[in-house]
């Protein structure tokens, strides 16, 4: 027998050693270091590489599943984006209409058409908050009325209603009820248009815009945890092994669970944050088209609805919120995904 | 430690191919389990780990019932037990030393805490030049020598080996044989399926037979 053992003796000599155990062995170590060259022995722990993922990644990191995760965080972050835009543009809205006035006086008959206006606007430079008050001239009546009556129209002889347009500069000062009864009471066949009927209509709209917005994320995002749960247990699937060599050496399922959510959540985050990018780089494009290219037919229409469109801090603060909340999810679902399937085999 | 009660196990809807199984493996105690192949040697094994439920009878490992265990329990129990599967059960993708470190990186151990302990293992089993390498390009003794240091590593209480032998050449047999004593005279409780005739008759140690579903018990 020890014959047959130098014959291989390079694996007797480390093997036909005592069990290891604590004092024996640290002698033995010695005795056995003593006459090698020190370096080996250090090069020996020098040469373990940082810890191998047990889970190997790219087990679990499918390009599909990260170019689904980013999809999805990009079209979220639009959806973001494009909410602040008309969440924003609809509080522009609502401020300049308040800020604007309209008294509409109709001609009745036998009631002198200029007295009436100069008393209106009499009466209303007398309320605070207002910064001017002009009545429109014949001139400008005429113009507004030119696209439906035509040219040469003589203002005097038709019945046409005059308007006094009231520039408000301060909406909080306005007693505007008063100045409608006042206006109502006070003036033959006139009307105050604070345009209430469309701010509160834009308002409507703006909430609606939003509350479909916030429904298109939700949308977004469950297809989204949905993918992970399907490409989870795939992973699981695919990891079998792995996973009962865990179970082998005595691992917790939340130990397997952690070992996967880790590289779901740097999955997450890598789609996260190019999806997001993505979307910043649409936001900044948008922005600087419709400024750059204003007169242009298509950008007209939008920049008179949004202003410049771009999205406020507020939206891109939503951008990063959604990055997060994505990274996060894609963790989340992974890890319970894993642990709903340990659960059910055994 | 672990004790077996009228144990009785059938795969799917197949006949029972481990029928009426009661016997005690005792602290410190070393047996060999033999028998046919096909007999039931690895389900016993699985059996004893807990990686297979009985269809029948009652098993208590470390004083715990096992039917009435949580399974949340299960890798704690589990940690107590070295198990050396016959397929080696290493994982590709690790190095040999990684392998080896796997389970006290499973119980949330830093690596400069166990480094050294996994490095002299690895040599003690003459795997010292093979640390850095992956299972693939491992002989299939190393990789059963990677297994069995995976196994020890923990210093559990019970060994249990599947056909330890059953890759190397007889004079490596031999030395990993005289391993697995050295282990049972440390204190732990040793289990080596085996038909390695050559392997039984070079220790006088408890033999348990499987045959017919049957165990037979020689002291
Ligand atoms: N997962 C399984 N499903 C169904 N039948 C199984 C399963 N595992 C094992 N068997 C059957 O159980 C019987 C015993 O198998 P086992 O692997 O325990 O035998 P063994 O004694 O270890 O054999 P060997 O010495 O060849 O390793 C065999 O007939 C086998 O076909
Ligand atoms: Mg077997």
């Amino acid at each position: 027998m020890a014959q047959s053992e130098e014959n291989n003796n390079k694996q007797a000599s480390s093997a036909d050693v005592k069990p290891p155990r604590r004092p024996e062995r640290t002698k033995r170590l010695k005795r056995k270091s003593a006459p090698k060259p020190k370096s080996r022995e250090q090069s020996d722990d020098a040469k373990l590489r940082p810890a191998a993922a047990i889970v190997p990644p790219q087990s679990v990191a499918g390009r599909a599943l990260t170019l689904v995760v980013a999809i999805m965080s990009f079209l979220a972050c639009l959806t973001v984006g494009g909410v602040s835009v008309v969440w924003d543009a609809a509080d522009a809205w609502q401020n300049d209409l308040v800020r604007e006035i309209t008294i509409q006086i109709r001609p009745t008959e036998g009631v002198e058409m200029l007295r009436e206006i100069d008393k209106a606007v009499a009466l209303a430079q007398e309320f605070s908050g207002i910064e001017s008050v002009r009545a429109l001239s014949d001139a400008e009546t005429k113009a507004l009325l030119e696209p439906w009556l035509g040219e040469g129209l003589q203002l005097d002889g038709l019945p046409v209603p005059r308007l006094i347009q009231i520039t408000v500069n301060d909406p909080t000062l306005l007693n505007l009820s008063q100045l409608k009864s006042m206006v109502s009471q006070k003036i033959v066949g006139a009307s105050v248009d604070d345009h209430s009927v469309w701010t509160s209509r834009l308002a409507a709209m703006a909430g609606a815009v939003v509350v479909g917005g916030f429904a298109i994320m939700v949308l977004v995002l469950s297809s989204m945890v949905l993918s992970v749960v399907f490409a989870t247990q795939s992973a699981m699937a695919g990891n079998k092994d792995v996973v009962s060599v865990l179970h082998l050496v005595g691992a917790e399922d939340s130990f397997i669970a952690r070992e996967f959510q880790r590289h779901f959540l740097v999955l997450g985050l890598k789609g996260g944050v190019s999806g997001g990018v993505a979307a910043i780089l649409c936001f900044i494009l948008l922005d600087m088209l419709t400024r750059q290219g204003s007169g242009q037919a298509g950008s007209d229409q939008l920049s008179a609805l949004f202003g410049t469109v771009s999205v406020s801090l507020p939206g891109y603060f939503g951008v990063f919120g959604v990055i997060f909340l994505v990274a996060i999810l894609t963790a989340i679902t992974s890890g319970l995904a894993v642990k709903a399937h340990l659960a059910k085999v055994d | 430690m672990i004790r077996f009660e009228n144990v009785g196990l059938r795969y799917g809807m197949g006949s029972e191919i481990l029928q009426d199984l009661t016997f005690e493996i005792e602290p410190q105690s070393f047996q060999f389990l033999t028998g046919p192949s096909g007999a039931g040697k690895t389900s016993l094994i699985r059996l004893l780990f807990m990686s297979l439920r009985p269809t029948r009878g009652l098993i208590k490992v470390f004083d715990r019932d096992l039917s009435v265990i949580d399974k949340q329990e299960l890798p704690k129990l589990r940690r107590k037990i070295g198990v050396v599967f016959q397929d080696f059960r290493l994982l590709d993708h690790l190095t040999t030393y990684e392998n080896v470190a796997l389970p006290l990186r499973v119980i949330g151990k830093d690596e400069s805490e166990y480094r050294s302990d996994v490095v002299d293992l690895l040599k003690w089993v003459g795997l010292g030049e093979r640390m850095h390498v992956l299972p693939p390009v491992l002989s299939g003794g190393e990789k059963q020598r990677a297994a069995i240091a995976r196994a020890l590593i923990t210093r559990p209480e019970v060994l249990l080996a599947d056909e330890p032998t059953g890759n190397v050449d007889p004079p490596l047999a031999r030395r990993l044989l005289r391993l697995f004593i050295e282990l049972n005279k440390l204190g732990t409780s040793v289990v080596i399926a085996t038909h390695d005739i050559a392997l039984l008759e070079q220790v006088d140690a408890r033999r348990m037979v499987l045959a017919d579903g049957r165990l037979s018990i020689f002291d």
